[in-house]
């Protein structure tokens, strides 16, 4: 018992030192450059190493936000139209092989979908965008939400599949007996009954998109800018963080400071998500008996 | 309805389409579930405008011969069939036949309630939407409820969850979600055995009622309400020769108007049966 107990309360314990070092040293951040909350999130000069140096990291938020967009694009329809085949469609030999395979994806290190993007995505595009006049950075935004983009399908396959194939048969049997066809009883009981699931696998598969680390540094590389255009090279939230580790910063410089103050925004924005998660799943859960 | 009257309409000739007074027929019918046979050679014809029960013991292929009249048993895997099912006149297992559009004109009432996690309005309307009804939907709803002796019930909260009715309500709820697609047969596979007595003593007069327009196919496990509602009453038993075997087989070992097999079996299985020396 006490064991258990202990067991449980260590990641209780370190979660809280966590959240407390990231509050500490935000704070500290915030005193010693004397930059208020609103400059640093909604500033739009990133620079870190001028003097004096500015935080805006504007910047980095959207440079997440359009990794987070561009890889949900890709994931979230392919990922769903995925579950909803595996669980209403796929013959139940191909579905045996056909889940593992899928969930195999989600077992590739981050590192590798870098530089898989880094090697053949970005080519590819190249070799395809190019002739029709669009330039493409070696190091570009869109080759990051591919790769993100197929990083995270199995999140939203799997998790929306086990959702879907607990709807219970009955529901199924009803709609087949009143006449619906198999696309009828998919898309109009399965799916809403097993909507509050999808939506949060939707979610859990943007925050880990928002927490990408690797895959977005290899292939979208370390140039903060607000743009439209992913074709060229942008920073995210953990490019940043990674950038200012592997550089020269000194302890408790401003710019080291900064480096918490991001991990904080960070945890907000991905806390924000869960708890959204949370909630659709228990306000919008069709409960069936 | 007194035993008299019962036995009179049964004896009385078909409603609305004279001419064949079976809708549905089967021969020589068996399934097979893998390499289990299930049902062995089962004929019977049902007649239409009557109300038809289906009783035996527990595991003798009852719902498998009600699933077989609107192919649900197509949804499962490794199940197959021989032998010919006909609806009014035409094979249901031919080739070109399409199984959505036969069950539109077969509908199924459930053993355990299952109306869909929608609003009961939407629940009656559903199978209607898809099967593209253009009339006044809420005048459908409100025909089907009434038809279902649900509208006093419901009227005041159509668009509350159907999941919050009892679970007699509920039952009704999906009869009448069947009989707004206006099917021509309604299979009932033992619509009352997770239902109270007063539910169902209220579903069997709705089964009734419904009769004048509808054919009504019932699985039951209680003899009682077989004799209750029913006009005829099929009797079914595990095959002898299956016994004792991994393998279940069902056949019918009676078919005969309900009161004749109630009062003078022809089969010694059936005799057992219903004076509970066996099942």
């Amino acid at each position: 018992m006490a064991f258990l107990f202990g067991c449980a309360a260590i990641t209780v314990i370190t979660t809280a030192g966590i959240v407390l070092v990231l509050g500490s040293e935000t704070i500290h951040f915030f005193r010693a450059t004397g930059e208020s909350i609103l400059e640093f999130i909604c500033g739009t000069q990133l620079e870190p190493e001028a003097v004096p140096p500015r935080f805006g990291i504007l910047p980095l938020i959207w440079g997440t936000m359009l990794i987070a967009i561009g890889s949900s694009l890709i994931a979230l329809p392919i990922g769903l139209l995925s579950a909803i085949y595996l669980s209403e469609y796929a013959p139940r030999k191909l579905r045996a092989v056909l889940k593992p395979t899928l969930e195999l994806l989600a077992g590739i290190p981050t590192i590798v979908y870098g530089y898989l993007a880094l090697l053949l995505v970005t080519p590819a595009l190249k070799g395809i965008l190019e002739p029709i006049g669009l330039q493409v950075e070696t190091f570009n935004a869109l080759s990051a939400c591919i790769v993100v983009g197929v990083m995270i399908i199995p999140m939203v396959s799997s998790l929306s599949e086990d959702v879907l194939s607990a709807v219970p048969r009955g529901l199924r049997e009803a709609a087949y007996g009143l006449g619906a066809t198999k696309f009828e009883v998919s898309t109009r009981i399965v799916l809403p009954a097993g909507l509050s699931g999808v939506v949060s696998s939707f979610i859990l598969a943007i925050s880990r998109a928002i927490g990408e680390t690797m895959a977005v540094v290899l292939a979208a590389g370390l140039r903060p800018q607000l743009t439209f255009n992913p074709l060229t090279s942008i920073e995210t939230m953990t490019a940043y963080i990674v950038g200012v580790t592997s550089g020269e910063a000194s302890a408790g410089s401003p710019e080291y400071l900064s480096l918490f103050a991001v991990g904080m925004a960070l945890f907000v924005i991905t806390l924000t998500l869960n708890v959204i998660s949370g909630f659709v799943l228990r306000r919008y859960r069709e409960v069936y008996q | 309805m007194s035993v008299s009257e019962t036995v009179a309409a049964a004896a009385a000739p078909a409603g609305p389409s004279p001419g064949d007074p079976s809708i549905l027929t089967t021969e020589q019918l068996s399934v097979w579930y893998g390499t289990s046979l299930a049902l062995k050679e089962i004929t019977i014809a049902i007649p239409r405008n009557r109300i038809t029960a289906m009783i035996g013991p527990s595991g003798c292929g009852k719902s498998t011969l009600l699933r077989c009249f609107n192919r649900m048993n197509d949804l499962v895997a490794g199940a197959r069939m021989e032998g010919r099912i006909t609806f009014d006149g035409d094979d249901i297992a031919a080739q070109g036949v399409d199984a959505v559009a036969l069950r539109r004109r077969i509908g199924m009432v459930f053993q355990k309630p299952n109306p869909f996690p929608k609003s009961i309005y939407q629940n009656v309307a559903w199978g209607a939407r898809i099967n593209g009804y253009k009339g006044d939907m809420d005048d459908l709803v409100e025909k089907s409820l009434r038809r279902a002796a649900l509208w006093d019930e419901v009227k005041g909260k159509l668009h509350r969850s159907g999941l919050e009715l009892s679970g007699g309500q509920q039952q009704r709820l999906c009869i009448a979600r069947t009989l707004a697609v206006e099917p021509e047969v309604i299979l009932m596979d033992e619509p009352c055995s997770a239902l109270d007595p007063i539910s169902t003593a209220r579903v069997e007069d709705l089964m009734d009622d419904l009769k004048a327009d509808y054919t009504i196919v019932i699985v039951t496990h209680n003899m009682q309400q077989a004799r209750r509602v029913s006009d005829m009453t099929a009797c079914m038993m595990l095959d002898e020769a299956s016994n004792g075997n991994t393998q279940r087989t069902g056949i019918v070992v009676e078919f005969s108007p309900t009161e004749i097999l109630f009062t003078k079996p022809n089969d010694p299985r059936t005799e057992a049966y219903i004076t509970g020396r066996i099942g």
